[in-house]
């Protein structure tokens, strides 16, 4: 037994991080619906869900289900391969960006064999996500032409030229950190940002920062850009006749891509798996932070959930906080408190991140799809040039090191 | 035979069936599609040939705007299933022989020449974006600079070539 | 025989693909996409041949020529879709004479 796993070490090393990564983003992804509902029902004074589970805790679960039993029609006329192959192909290419970000700061060590803490370490990974991000306007476009009806083109078309317009803005307001770091591995351009709050590069790239997020606002068909999926537009847009599990499809497709765009926010401009805190000793107890945050949080779910108003409610939720409890004990353990470090900067500020972008859901009206594009146009792509511009001068102008 | 020569198997099997497929799908969408493979496969054949900055270029730039663009055409144009005339068929008939025969001669005179010894400095692979990149900027920046002069009289000839007469 | 010659024997049958795709299509957009086929091929060739000799300019030489290959798709576009408006069709056996 322990032969065959030193001797297909690679490879089963790949699959478990492979496996591992897939079901946690899964997860969040169906959790992020449900985050999105309670805070954007909190932000219009309302409830969200909550009746199904403890505070609408399995409301993704019935939304799944849902998704599963539904009826599955099939509108006649279609091009049946690209309209069986247009979700399948937006899906597969959100879940796969997350591939080639890094997680975790080194290597670890797993059956004996060193790896590195992303699922694969490229050279060019930067460039790999713009591809996939590029890839990614085919879901669209395809799927609004395979339906064989008006509104969908439409919305097909309208979409899909929107995601090629901000692409390119996308892609310009990373230059400024290419200019600065000289890589285009993001584990690089990630360590260029250790040593605290103040070397991370949303501070000297702040245009390079403002440009990304709406421009990635845009390309993931987000509120204030959402007009082609917009209800009162054009019933739905690309996937107004996708129905069950195609369309779940979609959906899960659009919330992986928004998890994805959240952790290059975090990588490229906010540090990524790095603390806030520079690393000298003075700051140790920093160290304790996760397991602070885990038992208070434990302990606070405990207590509300004792007095919770339903019988459900008064066992689910205790356990939850019981076993969050237990986690932050678990991570003041000296042989995790150093794991545990990177991962848990990283998903606190991709969590911080995400919601940014569903408070900007609940906040803000939509363009008008002229106001978009020449926004993206007009605005966006002179002002991420202008980005460049002035990045290279300076880093031109610097005292050669 | 190592994991290298069996993935450049895979991706060259996938770049092939989607040439074949380019040929004998009569609709434009699906040929679009099988050429989108094409270029896909072929990103990862020079992600093993060691030139990285070109594969995500490829991708990038080829499959992810280029053919955007015909997909959008084929779209907007309606295009449809190909018609199959008494002409086609013909040609079908008498060309098939010269197509094999160019694609055979091709392949032999290429598998069967000399190699050519190494001759130049030795690339080093973990650099070579930084060096590719360098050597764009410093000896072939002329040509450099001409490409985006060409892509912007492209430009106005694209928009003004395809304006309606108002 | 090593991975950089497999990759240009590839490339000679693309090639002969995409020529084959050229000749035979009726079709203008598919005879544009064996034009481009033709040019990947070319690009796998250079790219395998800067390997064996060691040299970047090879490499040099594909980024010219997908820049050219994207210039040339949209003005080709663009013709198609004059092309497709005054003849409508897209078939090239109407659209082969001057007389409409």
């Amino acid at each position: 037994m322990s032969d065959f796993l030193s001797a297909n070490a690679g490879i089963l090393i790949a699959l478990i991080k492979v496996v591992v990564v897939v079901l946690v983003l899964l997860t969040a992804v169906a959790y992020i619906t449900w985050f999105e509902r309670k805070v954007v029902a909190h932000m219009q004074s309302r409830w969200g869900p909550e009746r199904v589970g403890p505070h609408g805790l399995l409301q993704p679960l019935a939304d799944g289900a849902k998704f599963l039993f539904k009826e599955d029609p099939t509108p006649a006329g279609i091009d049946r391969f690209v309209y069986f192959l247009a979700p399948f192909l937006a899906l597969s290419l959100s879940l796969s960006t997350i591939a080639v970000i890094p997680l975790g700061p080194g290597q670890i060590e797993i059956f004996g064999r060193r790896t590195w803490l992303s699922v694969a370490e490229l050279n060019i990974s930067l460039l790999v996500v713009f591809a996939i991000t590029a890839l990614s306007v085919y879901g669209v476009a395809l799927a609004g032409w395979a339906s064989n009806s008006k509104y969908p083109l439409l919305g097909g078309l309208r979409s899909s030229a929107q995601m090629l317009s901000y692409e390119l803005s996308l892609t310009m307001s990373v230059v400024g950190i290419v200019l600065l770091t000289n890589t285009f591995s993001l584990r690089d351009i990630v360590d260029d940002q250790r040593g605290g709050l103040l070397h991370w590069f949303v501070f000297p790239q702040i245009v390079g920062f403002a440009c990304f997020f709406i421009s990635a606002l845009a390309e993931t068909n987000r509120v204030p850009f959402d007009l082609p999926e917009a209800e009162t537009e054009l019933v739905a847009g690309f996937h107004t006749e996708y129905a069950s599990f195609k369309f779940a499809m979609f959906f899960m497709a659009e919330y992986a891509a928004m998890v994805t765009v959240s952790f290059m926010v975090a990588v490229l401009f906010f540090g990524g798996y790095f603390s806030p805190f520079p690393d000298t000793s003075e700051f140790h107890w920093t160290f304790y932070l996760p397991t602070a945050g885990a038992v208070i949080s434990g302990v606070l779910l405990l207590i509300h959930g004792l007095r919770y108003y339903t019988a459900f409610g008064r066992v689910v939720l205790p356990v939850i906080g019981a076993a969050l409890v237990g986690l932050g004990i678990v991570c003041a353990l000296p042989g995790v408190i150093g794991f545990v470090q990177g991962p848990f900067w990283l998903i606190a500020k991709v969590a911080t991140v995400l919601f940014v972008y569903v408070w900007t859901r609940g906040t803000l009206p939509r363009f008008r799809y002229d106001q978009l594009m020449g926004f993206g146009w007009k605005f966006l792509l002179p002002l991420s040039l202008a980005n460049v511009l002035i990045t290279s001068l300076i880093v031109a102008l610097r005292p050669a090191q | 035979m190592n994991v290298e020569t069996i993935l450049f198997f895979i991706l060259a099997a996938a770049a092939l069936g989607g040439a074949v497929n380019l040929i004998a799908q009569t609709h434009p969408i699906h040929s679009a599609l099988s050429l989108i493979v094409v270029m896909v496969a072929l990103a990862g054949i020079y992600l093993l040939l060691g030139a990285e900055l070109l594969a995500a270029v490829q991708i990038i730039v080829y499959a992810g705007a280029i053919m955007v663009l015909f997909v959008f055409i084929i779209m907007l144009l309606n295009a449809g299933v190909e018609e199959r005339t008494a002409i086609s068929r013909a040609a079908t008939w008498v060309g098939l022989p010269f197509g094999v025969i160019l694609t055979v001669v091709l392949g032999w005179r290429i598998a069967f020449s000399q190699a050519p010894a190494h001759t130049g400095p030795g690339v080093d692979m973990v650099r070579a974006s930084r060096e590719l990149s360098q050597m764009l900027f410093t000896s072939y920046v002329f040509p450099f600079e001409l490409t985006s002069i060409l892509i912007l009289v492209a430009i106005l000839g694209a928009v003004v070539l395809a304006k309606r007469d108002f | 025989m090593q991975l950089e010659a497999y990759a240009v024997i590839l490339s000679a049958v693309l090639f002969g693909l995409g020529a084959l795709g050229f000749v035979f299509k009726r079709n203008i957009i598919t005879i544009f996409m064996s034009i481009e086929l033709m040019l990947n091929a070319v690009n796998l060739s250079f790219v395998a041949f800067s390997r064996i000799r060691a040299l970047l300019e090879g490499q040099v030489f594909v980024f010219f020529v997908i820049v050219v290959a994207a210039a040339e798709a949209a003005v080709g576009m663009a013709i198609i879709l004059q092309v497709a408006r005054n003849r409508h069709s897209l078939n090239i056996e109407r659209i082969d004479l001057l007389k409409l």
